[in-house]
């Protein structure tokens, strides 16, 4: 067992408990919690993938932005407990099955592609050579029009928060 | 054996991150002895002085009456967060540490640099996602509490914490423009040299703007006065730690102290050349001054020791005094000396970025709420922003220009 693959297995049992906890808990709070420990474990998995930009933007993004927002808003709300609904019948006679089929289908595709083996091995780990550099030259020039775009559109989403929240005068 | 044979960065990165570890907990202890002492001579009063000589032995009497103070929980709190919070405040802090350079990377033992603990080629970004996730603690324990003081103290704090965020991570990009990199070795190379053959190539002189951001932003994220708002005691008692008692909130204090020298680490390495020496390497007597400033403290402390002291604590200060000459001495052994200058620098920017922290603290009052939110995001950002975009055009140009 090398090391990349111990961080790799612990990483993914941890993403996977998180998942499940954020929907098991009962406390809002709590679930938040759980999915900014996802995110950290998923920052993890990219760093073992050879990918420190993501890996850093993932939790600068998501556990310290994101979710940080989400954290205010359930302390600002004080949000109480959840309350539990009865499973509907659809859910469990037909997502059940579904989902566990679903995790099937990824496994044998992950067997037999190239993706899996390479988060497995480490490989990725020290292939390095995707550095800031290469990644942004990539962004700014092939895919300068998305990136223009998606951050229009963000705009114009925050704009759309704005005229939502501002009072009526 | 097997093991240390196989792995020898993870065993020599564990002695480091311990010797680290024990470097920083002593400097967090002293730190505070530090702060007390010049708040005192600031308000003409003598600090702590009475727990060995000149109070030296205070912070030691402070963690160990945090030890053994009682440890109260309240019934109503909810527990795990409650239990997390500190942890994930101290132990993110003292992450954030571990990325820091103290010295230059060609000092090597083993074939692994002595003075770097990570080197990470996106350490300053690393660093920042770190300092980004401390919100948690703070909004954490005032929620875990279930007490309306310490909620209220929580909230301020997160939305302070994001809101002086923004501008703290803008006005470091222009540094990074400026440098082409986000290693932090990569960000000091970039600072070696001079103008007019004695002006140090600092980034702090094209980016004094930048800087003063910087600064202001980076007190406001540490929760230093005049921002220390989420423990305003007149308003808040203490902030989101009202509720936290002996060593729990002992971790709270040491967290902040933690922060604050990673900022002002952070500070030293983007504007004041990180380990750089600020005089020419031409210079080459420079290399006794580590040992010389041991040597005149000692002989200061011996001074001292003769005139002013009596009875124990003449012996307590003379172990200093000769702690000082020692280190003195050794430090003026050559081999040493050159090996020495990286961290002695690197120490010597950021114990006066931390004098200049705590200067703050005694001059200035603290700010209104709606004063801290409108200077951060009406004030500082703007500045920040018009910092970035001006430093990006001057470093565009000549490509504009020429092609």
């Amino acid at each position: 067992m090398s090391v990349p693959i111990i961080m790799f297995f612990a990483c993914a049992l941890l993403a996977v408990l998180g998942a499940v906890l954020l929907i098991l808990a009962r406390e809002p709070i709590h679930s938040a919690l759980a999915l900014v420990l996802v995110m950290m474990s998923l920052a993890v998995l990219y760093l073992l993938l050879g990918a420190p930009f993501v890996a850093a933007v993932q939790i600068i993004v998501y556990a310290g932005a994101i979710m940080v927002l989400f954290v205010f808003v359930i302390m600002l709300l004080n949000a109480g407990v959840e309350e539990r609904t009865d499973f509907s019948k659809i859910a469990k006679w037909v997502g059940v099955p579904l989902g566990f089929f679903l995790l099937l289908v990824t496994a044998v595709y992950l067997l037999h592609s190239s993706i899996g083996t390479t988060i497995a091995t480490g490989v990725g780990a020290a292939n390095q050579a995707a550095d800031t550099r290469e990644l942004s030259q990539q962004l700014f020039r092939q895919y300068l029009f998305p990136f223009e775009a998606t951050s229009i559109l963000i705009l114009i989403a925050i704009l759309g928060a704005l005229v939502l929240a501002r009072k009526d005068e | 054996m097997g093991f240390i044979t196989q792995h020898p960065v993870l065993v020599v990165s564990l002695v480091k991150i311990a010797v680290l570890l024990f470097i920083v907990m002593t400097a967090l202890a002293y730190l505070t002895w530090l702060e007390r002492k010049v708040i005192a001579r600031i308000q003409s009063r003598w600090g702590p002085y009475n727990v060995g000589a000149h109070g030296l032995l205070q912070p030691l009497a402070d963690g160990l009456k945090f030890l053994f103070k009682e440890d109260m929980t309240p019934p109503t709190s909810d527990r795990l967060v409650y239990l997390l919070a500190p942890f994930l405040a101290l132990s993110l802090a003292l992450t954030a540490i571990a990325l820091i350079p103290f010295g230059p990377p060609s000092v090597r033992v083993l074939g692994q640099s002595v003075f770097i603990i990570s080197d990470v080629d996106i350490g300053l970004l690393f660093l920042l996602s770190i300092t980004s996730i401390g919100v948690y603690g703070v909004a954490l324990a005032g929620w875990s509490s279930n007490s309306k003081y310490p909620l209220l103290g929580g909230l301020r704090s997160s939305a302070q914490m994001i809101s002086y965020e923004v501008s703290l991570t803008i006005s470091v990009v222009g540094v990074l423009l400026l440098a082409g990199s986000l290693s932090f070795n990569e960000i000091i190379e970039a600072q070696r040299g001079y103008w007019l053959h004695f002006i140090p190539r600092w980034h702090v002189v094209p980016q004094i703007v930048g800087f003063l951001c910087y600064i202001t932003a980076a007190i406001a994220e540490t929760n230093r006065i005049p921002f220390d708002l989420p423990e305003a005691e007149t308003e808040l008692v203490a902030g989101f730690h009202t509720e936290y008692s002996s060593f729990k909130f002992a971790m709270f204090f040491m967290a902040e102290y933690a922060n604050m020298i990673t900022v002002s680490c952070l500070a030293t390495i983007l504007f004041f050349g990180g380990w750089l020496s600020p005089f020419p390497d031409s210079w080459t007597w420079q290399i006794f001054l580590p040992g010389a400033g041991l040597v005149l403290l000692g002989a200061y402390c011996a001074y001292d020791t003769v005139i002013n002291m009596r009875g124990i604590a003449q012996i307590q200060f003379l172990v200093v005094t000769l702690l000082a000459l020692g280190g003195g001495a050794i430090s003026l052994y050559p081999p040493v000396a050159s090996v020495i200058q990286g961290p002695f620098w690197f120490t010597t920017k950021i114990l006066a970025i931390l004098f200049f922290y705590i200067w703050m603290r005694g001059t200035l009052p603290r700010f209104r709420y709606d004063q801290l939110m409108s200077f951060g995001w009406k004030l500082l950002l703007p500045v920040s922003l018009a910092n970035l975009v001006i430093t990006a055009f001057v470093i565009i140009w000549p490509l504009l220009r020429h092609g």
